[in-house]
């Protein structure tokens, strides 16, 4: 097979190809930022080894926190951008819980050209109420209009259930998703942790598991109440999980995702009063984490997402009760994902890149296939690379990772934002 | 040992030791002059970010009686209020050559935060709902005193065990040195998941009066009305207040105690509170001893221990 091509051609040479249609072996080349040619022994004036390696669609991550605008010093566009490449990532719904808040078409079009310099694509959710304060729905078509797909008011879940039958009635005259943070603020009010064995000894405040499936329940009553879709963030307990299941066997249009710590890691962590362990929604029990695990395994959760959420060391050191929550993700998803899950290759990158960059409305150029034409936002993973992750916090701001120390096997080798590559046998080039 | 956190830390030969270690104090401040030289040169801080006279007090006197330098900050008149964080300010102590913090803060887990950012030592004087191990060994010690030891003993504690940091720590040291514990609560005051605890639980005070050898009775918040945990302060005291008909179902010799401040006529009536099975005040003296004895513990030398010993 001969082609020509002109010098800014670019081939990811020798790697294995995981699509959502398949694997093979084959070269990939990109000009232009698009896929240009697919196959056997191509060439082209730059040559990426892709040995030993797996050549996949890039990651999609539909929760992440980039801080901006507001709190630049745990993290900004750019650099949780930086951290998204590192990881696999060409696209990162960005959560608008920032100060202010992203619920009106001016911080939309802030965040959006700050995405424009980003190493990956910056898709921005938009608040479903104005300031995220649950009482009046924000402006949403006119966010809509500037390409918003997704809103939430992540950080919090909407309480009242009025308020949020009429978000799910308008969103559906939109074509846009809602994705629901679900906690219900009653039962949850003034906790830090789970609420279980853990938290009765460290004397610490609990929510139980009843808290967030109380919402999940009543999301899943209006979702068919209105025939809205609906997405469940970041889901913790058994419970969850199991009505998620039954809401997808019973024709609702209901998806999900799940937080790598939420497989990862249990209440126990908290024992040291180490607020890095702190995260809502809490870490649950080992039997949630099992329920999470099972549910990523058969498709009742359809993505993994990071809930990347960047603090600042003074603020995870306050007292546990007061330190602010969130941990780091974006750099260990991928990693934690291939080391936990018992999944195959090509359905971890299901649960990573094609299934969430469909829910993220954004499967017309990330995710899906390989193929001539599309754009090039690919990674390139070494599926069998052994590390021990640090407590650096790598290219976020902020460093407060709760998995240091931890061997994980798969990292990423390359990444290609529409053709840049954005990152270089691990090494981000800007 | 570098700090003091909670009882589980020192198990039961570590509370045993320090049992013992109280009685030379004990001794000590029965003296005249009741004072000894075993800390001189040490300067224990008491950084106390939560209101507690008597805690505060008792650390302070234990330390002058030991020739220990106490300072104390208070948060009210601290560089808390001008935004300083928890970190800063142990830092900026420390720089001044501490000792020993004596941390009382109403966040569950502070002293174990500290204790990782000072190589000086970290006594819990009381953290949030956790641990308040001081409190537990001087009232191990004054069960001790009267009962000779807490083997086989049952002890009942009553009241609000969710938010207490004193239950958690006594719960630990009495079933350690051997007790049965049993909790007495409505189940909004207790902890929602205690199976795992090595007490008994009953939601009727009347049902273990007979067969107690403590009673011992915590502070009733009049905060736990608000938040619905408890109808009204007068079904409390009707439900689970030691008035004088319970006290005297008690066996004769049984114990009453109390950490205070009490709240009379709400968990103890007037009368119950000073009769003579009371000994309420006897924990509060027995309070110094125990608290000379673990900053002792802490600070003081091998070589100063034994000579303390002849000295006594």
């Amino acid at each position: 097979m001969t082609s020509t091509h002109d010098e800014r051609d670019l081939v990811i040479k020798g790697g294995r190809v995981i699509d959502a249609t398949g694997e093979r072996v084959a070269d990939v080349v990109i000009s232009s930022g698009r896929i240009v040619a697919i196959g056997t022994d191509l060439d082209a004036s730059i040559v990426v080894d892709a040995g030993g390696c797996v050549v996949a669609p890039g990651l999609v991550d539909l929760h992440a926190h980039l801080r901006q605008p507001g709190k630049e010093e745990a993290e900004t566009v750019e650099s949780g951008s930086r951290a998204a490449a590192l990881g696999g990532y060409s696209a990162v719904v960005a959560m608008p819980n920032t100060t202010p808040a992203i619920d009106c078409a001016a911080v939309v079009r802030e965040v959006q050209a700050l995405g424009r310099t980003a190493l990956c694509q910056i898709e921005v959710a938009g608040a479903i109420t104005v300031n995220r304060a649950g009482e009046q729905l924000a402006p949403m078509a006119e966010m809509a209009e500037l390409g918003v797909k997704i809103f939430t008011d992540d950080g919090t879940g909407v309480q009242d259930a009025q308020l949020m039958r009429r978000a799910f009635e308008y969103a559906g005259g939109l074509g846009v998703t809602l994705a629901q943070h679900c906690e219900v603020s009653a039962l949850s009010q003034g906790t830090c942790m789970h609420e279980g064995e853990w938290s009765a000894r460290l004397g610490l405040a609990g929510q139980p598991s009843e808290a967030e499936e109380l919402m999940v329940m009543r999301d899943i009553a209006l979702a068919r109440l209105t025939g809205a879709r609906i997405h469940f963030q970041h889901l913790s307990t058994a419970g969850s999980v199991a009505m998620v299941a039954a809401a997808k066997a019973g024709g609702l249009r209901v998806t999900a995702e799940a937080a790598p710590h939420h497989f990862t890691l249990t209440d126990e962590r908290c024992s040291t009063y180490d607020s890095v362990y702190k995260v809502h929604p809490p870490l649950r029990t080992a039997g949630d984490v099992e329920a999470v695990k099972e549910g990523l395994r058969t498709d009742a959760i359809d993505a993994i997402a990071t809930d990347h959420a960047p603090h600042v060391a003074h603020e995870k050191e306050r007292p546990f009760d007061q330190a602010p929550p969130g941990m780091l993700g974006l750099e260990y998803a991928l990693a934690l994902a291939l080391t936990e899950l018992d999944l195959g290759l090509a359905e971890v990158l299901a649960l990573l890149s094609w299934r969430p960059a469909a829910i993220a409305g954004i499967a017309d150029d990330h995710g899906g296939m390989l193929d001539v034409g599309r754009a090039a936002n690919l990674c390139v993973i070494d599926p069998s690379a052994l590390w021990t992750i640090d407590a650096s916090g790598g290219a976020s701001l902020s460093s407060n990772v709760p998995y240091a120390g931890r061997e994980v096997r798969g990292r990423v080798r390359h990444t290609f934002r529409t053709g840049e590559p954005v990152v270089l046998d691990g090494e981000a080039q800007r | 040992m570098k700090d003091l956190l909670t009882i589980a830390d020192l198990g039961r030969t570590g509370i045993e030791g320090l049992l013992d270690l109280t009685e030379r104090f004990v001794e000590v401040n029965q003296r005249a002059i009741p004072k000894v030289p075993a800390l001189r040169g040490k300067t224990v801080v008491s950084l106390f970010y939560e209101d507690s006279t008597r805690t505060r007090l008792s650390f302070e006197t234990a330390a002058k009686r030991l020739g220990a330098d106490t300072m104390t900050f208070s948060v009210s008149s601290s560089s808390v209020n001008k935004g300083e964080s928890l970190r800063d300010t142990v830092q900026t102590i420390d720089a001044f050559g501490v000792d020993a913090f004596v941390v009382r803060h109403k966040s569950s887990g502070v002293p174990a935060q500290i204790a990782n950012w000072t190589e000086s030592a970290v006594v819990n004087g009381g953290d949030g709902w956790h641990q308040h191990p001081t409190q537990a060994l001087l009232d191990s010690f004054t069960i001790r005193q009267h009962l000779g030891s807490l083997q086989g003993r049952t002890i009942a504690i009553v009241g609000d065990i969710k938010h207490s940091r004193v239950a958690r720590s006594n719960i630990e040291a009495f079933t350690a040195l051997g007790a049965e514990v049993v909790l007495v609560a409505p189940p909004t005051l207790l902890p929602p998941v205690i199976e795992s605890w090595p007490v008994r639980v009953t939601h009727r005070i009347d049902e273990v009066l007979g067969e107690i050898d403590v009673c011992y009775l915590l502070r009733m918040q009049t905060e736990r009305m608000t938040e619905g945990l408890v109808p009204s302060l007068r079904e409390y005291h009707a439900m689970f207040g030691l008035t004088v008909e319970r006290a005297a179902r008690m066996p004769k010799d049984a114990l009453i105690m109390h950490p205070g401040p009490m709240n009379r006529g709400v968990e103890i009536d007037q009368a119950v509170a000073d009769s003579p099975n009371s000994v309420i005040t006897q924990q509060v003296a027995n309070g110094v001893s125990v608290r000379m004895a673990v900053l002792f513990r802490l600070l003081g030398s091998t070589t100063q221990l034994d000579a303390l010993k002849e000295d006594l």
